[in-house]
């Protein structure tokens, strides 16, 4: 087999260290990785494992929750601070994956996990994702799955994470070390669009590293809802998915927050829906509104022109669930 | 001869477990891939990247060099398999299959073009991704729909009719439509798997996954022309096959090519994605029904054409069309079966096989005559009650589907669905209700016992037969206690090897019937043997271990055949199932969830009513996938299967199961076998997906005629 080297530095300076070097790959729960090593997608010279580091934090602050980085899916999905809290967060890493992915997979790792489909994991195939200037497999081939908004004649596919969809929502910040210190990035900014550039996932530098995502206090823990519609009902990645949550008094609506899983190369925030749905009172035409207003932009490449459709009816069902009307 | 039988048995879900349950759980089975050999070494298919064409250069260079391989072997410097070269007096099974390595011709993607054979699996599986093939290209066909024009009859003309011709078109009521069953893959747990160990040059053994360890014997010998005798084949555990261990599949060969070239044994166990190209599947099938009725809910005619998948290299059929033969009254019918010919791995029969792909179409067809006529579905089904077999005009020898559809009817509740589609709802979702029925022909095949009492008082019964899963040993064993008059604990079965007597292959729902009757008889002349020892013809318990002992002996045995009477000629056989579904849909994302299913069996006497109802259960799960998510999704541009893994490939899991109600008639056949039983494995999924289909219909009004019913097709 491919030879490759494995450490496992005991500092965030040691893991900063090494991880510059082209070739190297950072390690974690391995639940995506491991995958596109034994499927050749990817062949690291080094892989640098960080869970000897003190980031399974999951704390309360001041300002709002503190997570690590190396915190598992399965316990953030199940801490006491999470459920009370930011039921969201726990209803979408719950319904991603599986309960044994779940206990390995890590919060930076599921952010870290590849935008990716069927083609990207065929190394047999054209796939810009994986192998750059190879062509799109998926813009006219199988695209059910594919994504409707921010794709490029590049890549279509979709980032499969649901737990990313929530901290979308909830205005998460990603904390970022790198060799001049930390940074603070807005998770919706984290991710990144196809483009020219379907190689790239997201904006995090080839010598940094998360260290933790921070949720600040919020008002919506008691009109949450993730909604996500999917082909079986357990280990399966969403056709479409809703993170939606709500504050609500005496019936308006005072701020609402919206992403979309299953539909872009990155979490998908529905900023102007949010917009509308402010200050509006908790009804379904007020969701329909904003549903359909979601969908600006929107476009089907085929087989996932559905999606066109049932994005909107999802983003309107899991307002009801949310507002506790359905 | 009609026989009285004797119904002592426990009819419940209760019962005697299986009798390998603990060795499975524990992981103490041992499965074909686990067993250790003397110096074996290891091998990886590489497989085509193409589709069609043929190989102008392979280059093994690479892997040849790499840490721990052995060899790599390919069409350029592979041993001839002598049953490859000529044709003249070859079962079609060795005649036709794919020629692995014969010629460097390609016919469809993944076929194997390549095997490393290294001293570990990791070092075998570095070396496959080093050897480099290139390829000249043809243009392939893989798409069924493209390719329908080129559809040809298997043998014959393909044709069937009795009465008119499309005597539907002239019905007052009547329904014509097209419906689509994807290619499913069988994808069993456990990996196909074997070892192949030369024992000389003309004798071997392997431990291979098979669901027939004489059939897999007798194609060996016949590919490496060598005798039978010398043929080992071990199969003792099987962890599911669902049809894709039926036959000898071209993996099998590579690894007898492989360590007859090597000179050492070699394990080859497939990758996950090989499992959907090379080891079969449910064929892609196109169907029409048209089907007539007159206001009363008489059928008056049923017109049936279906259009399967095969490989370009073999004729692969099943049975789509026989249901519309079979399943109902109706004078008038004719269908017609077409193969068209792909480039893909040849199909093989998955559970239920064509008939499960028929009855999809049947049944749904029959339901949307159902709403035309505005006719209860069920009494539907009555009205047109086959009292005979409307084919051969013999009377059934058994047949109780009326009452089947009666307990299922109470089980899931039928009275509360509402006729107009739509308008039952329960916390925001709508409901539905949803019937479809399913048969399979009861077969039985000649099987031989070999029966051992030993002085301990054990009982040992040895047959070649394999046990996929369904409980074979475990009915077995509960036949033999209830012919000897001993407790299931001091009985033994053992099975799974060629050189154990004969038995058929497992499939078809044929085991219990077959293997069964010849415990029965086995042990019926076991007794008699103690009997004259003992000059004692009562039908008292006899304590054979004092006997063997009283006569000083170690042990008595019996070697009995048992073959199915002339009744098969005065009868029509047949085991039935209806499945009854309630499902939950949101109408606004199309998510369809089973709420409850109620299937019934009219398969004659339950043996092992806990095994049977595991049957039941596993049948109603697999059709619930069959309807609501299988399918195996194919790129035709590149011919190649795009969620070829168990991630992107849905089978249902836990989430997707309700509670299942498995029922039987239990009511025994009396000219089937001397046990009265017949067989289930088939019926259990037979029907089920139309069952759901018209669920979901009754629940929304959608009407869903290409499977699987995915959320996409059902949101308003």
């Amino acid at each position: 087999m491919k030879q490759f080297q494995y450490i496992c530095p005991t500092t965030q300076q040691g893991v900063l260290d090494v991880i510059n070097k082209p070739g190297t790959k950072i390690i974690a729960g391995g639940t995506n990785l491991v995958d596109l090593m034994k499927r050749g997608v990817t062949a690291p010279d080094k892989l640098v494992d960080i869970n000897h580091l003190p980031l399974k934090s999951i704390i309360s602050t001041p300002k709002g929750l503190y997570i690590g980085a190396l915190a598992l899916n399965s316990a953030v999905a199940e801490h006491e601070l999470v459920a009370r809290q930011y039921p969201l967060l726990a209803m979408a890493l719950k319904a991603g994956a599986s309960p044994q992915l779940r206990n390995m997979a890590t919060v930076g790792g599921n952010m870290m996990q590849r935008t990716r489909c069927g083609y990207f994991y065929d190394t047999t195939m054209p796939c810009n994702k994986r192998a750059p200037g190879s062509g799109c497999g998926a813009y006219e081939g199988v695209n059910r799955m594919h994504a409707i908004f921010g794709g490029s004649s590049q890549c279509i596919a979709v980032h499969p994470s649901d737990m990313c969809v929530a901290l979308a929502a909830l205005n998460a910040v990603v904390i970022i070390a790198g060799k001049k210190g930390e940074r603070r990035l807005p998770f919706t900014d984290f991710h990144r669009l196809p483009g020219e550039h379907p190689e790239m996932d997201n904006h995090l530098a080839a010598n940094e590293l998360i260290v933790g995502v921070e949720i600040p206090n919020n008002h919506f823990a008691a009109n949450s809802y993730y909604l996500k519609v999917r082909d079986r009902q357990s280990y399966a990645f969403a056709l479409v998915s809703v993170a939606a949550a709500l504050d609500i008094e005496n019936g308006i609506i005072r701020h609402a927050r919206l992403a979309m899983g299953g539909v872009a190369h990155k979490p998908w925030r529905l900023f102007d829906a949010e917009q509308a749905l402010a200050g509006k009172p908790v009804s379904e035409d007020s969701f329909k509104q904003a549903a359909q207003l979601a969908m600006q932009g929107a476009k089907g490449y085929g087989q996932n022109a559905f999606k066109l459709k049932l994005a909107p009816a999802t983003i309107a069902e899991a307002l009801k669930h949310a507002a506790g009307l359905a | 001869m009609k026989k009285e039988i004797n119904l002592n048995m426990p009819s419940s879900s209760e019962g005697m477990s299986r009798i390998d349950g603990r060795l499975k759980v524990t992981g103490a089975a041992k499965y074909s891939a686990e067993y250790t050999v003397e110096g074996l070494t290891y091998g990886v298919l590489v497989g085509s990247t193409i589709t069609k064409g043929t190989i102008t250069a392979i280059d093994t260079k690479a892997a040849e060099r790499a840490p721990g391989v052995i060899a790599v072997i390919t069409h350029v410097n592979a041993i001839k398999v002598p049953g490859f070269q000529s044709e003249a007096g070859k079962p079609s099974a060795v005649r036709a299959q794919l020629k692995v390595f014969d010629d460097n011709k390609i016919v469809y993607n993944g076929q194997p073009v390549a095997v490393v054979i290294a001293n570990t699996y990791e070092r075998a599986l570095y070396g496959a991704s080093l050897v480099k093939t290139q390829y000249s290209k043809e243009q392939h066909e893989t798409s069924l729909n493209a390719s329908i024009g080129k559809g040809f009859p298997p043998h014959g003309d393909g044709l069937y009719k009795r009465g008119i011709q499309d005597a539907w078109k002239s019905a007052p009521y009547k329904v014509e439509q097209e419906y689509i069953v994807p290619t499913d893959t069988h994808n069993p747990m456990e990996l196909h798997a074997i070892i192949a160990k030369w024992e000389a040059d003309d004798k071997v053994t392997v431990w291979d996954k098979t669901q027939g360890v004489k059939a897999t014997q007798h194609d060996i010998a016949q590919l490496f022309n060598i005798p039978v005798d010398n043929v080992q084949v071990n199969s003792k555990f099987v962890g599911g096959a669902f049809g894709s261990a039926l036959r000898t599949w071209p993996h099998e060969v590579v690894a007898l090519i492989a360590a007859k070239m090597v000179k050492r044994p070699v394990k080859l166990v497939l990758s996950r994605a090989d499992m959907f190209t090379s080891v079969g599947h449910r064929p892609y099938t196109w169907q029409k029904i048209g089907i007539g009725a007159t206001a009363d809910g008489k059928l008056t005619g049923i017109t049936h054409e279906a259009y399967g998948q095969t490989s370009t290299f073999e004729n692969f059929t099943e049975g789509p069309v026989g249901v519309s033969q079979g399943l109902y009254a109706c004078p008038n019918v004719n269908t017609k079966y077409n193969l068209v010919a792909l480039n893909i791995g040849t199909p093989t029969w998955m559970r239920g096989p064509g008939e499960a792909t028929g009855a999809f179409a049947l049944e749904s067809a029959l339901d949307e005559l159902s709403y035309l006529l505005k006719i209860d579905p069920i009494e539907l089904r009555l009205r047109n009650y086959a009292e005979t077999d409307p084919e051969s005009g013999k009377p059934f020898s058994s047949k109780f589907l009326n009452e089947a559809y009666q307990m299922g009817a109470d089980h899931i509740g039928w009275a509360e669905r509402k006729p107009e589609p739509g308008t039952l709802k329960k916390d925001g979702l709508l409901v539905g209700y949803g019937i479809g029925c399913g048969m399979f022909g009861a077969y039985r095949s000649g099987a031989t016992i070999k029966a051992k009492m030993t002085a301990d008082g054990i009982l040992l019964l040895q047959t070649a037969v394999s046990d996929i899963g369904p409980g074979t040993g475990t009915a077995m064993v509960l036949i033999a206690a209830e012919q000897m008059g001993i407790p299931a604990g001091n009985i033994r079965f053992e099975n799974g090897a060629s050189d154990l007597p004969q038995a058929p292959t497992q499939g078809g729902s044929a085991t219990t019937a077959s293997v069964g009757s010849a415990v029965h008889y086995a042990c019926i002349e076991l007794k008699e043997k103690f009997q004259k020892l003992t000059g004692n013809d009562s039908p008292k318990a006899i304590d054979y271990a004092q006997v063997l002992k009283q006569h000083n002996l170690p042990l008595l045995e019996v070697t009995t055949k048992s073959t199915a009477g002339d009744d098969r000629d005065k009868y029509a056989m047949n085991s039935w199932s209806v499945h009854f579904v309630k499902v939950l849909v949101n109408a606004a994302t199309g998510v369809v969830k089973i709420d409850k299913v109620a299937s019934v069996a009219d398969s004659g006497h339950i043996i092992s009513p806990k095994t049977a109802r595991s049957q039941v259960v596993g049948g109603a799960i697999g059709g619930i996938g069959m309807a609501l998510m299988e399918e195996a999704v194919m790129d035709h541009r590149y011919g190649r299967y795009i969620n070829n893994n168990f991630a992107d490939y849905h089978v249902a899991v836990n989430a997707d199961i309700p509670q299942i109600d498995a029922q039987f008639v239990n009511k025994p056949d009396p000219y089937i076998n001397p046990m009265g039983a017949k067989g289930m494995a088939e019926i259990a999924l037979i029907g089920m997906a139309a069952a759901v289909a018209n669920a979901v219909y009754n629940a929304t009004g959608k009407r869903v005629r290409e499977l699987p019913i995915t959320p996409d097709k059902v949101m308003a």
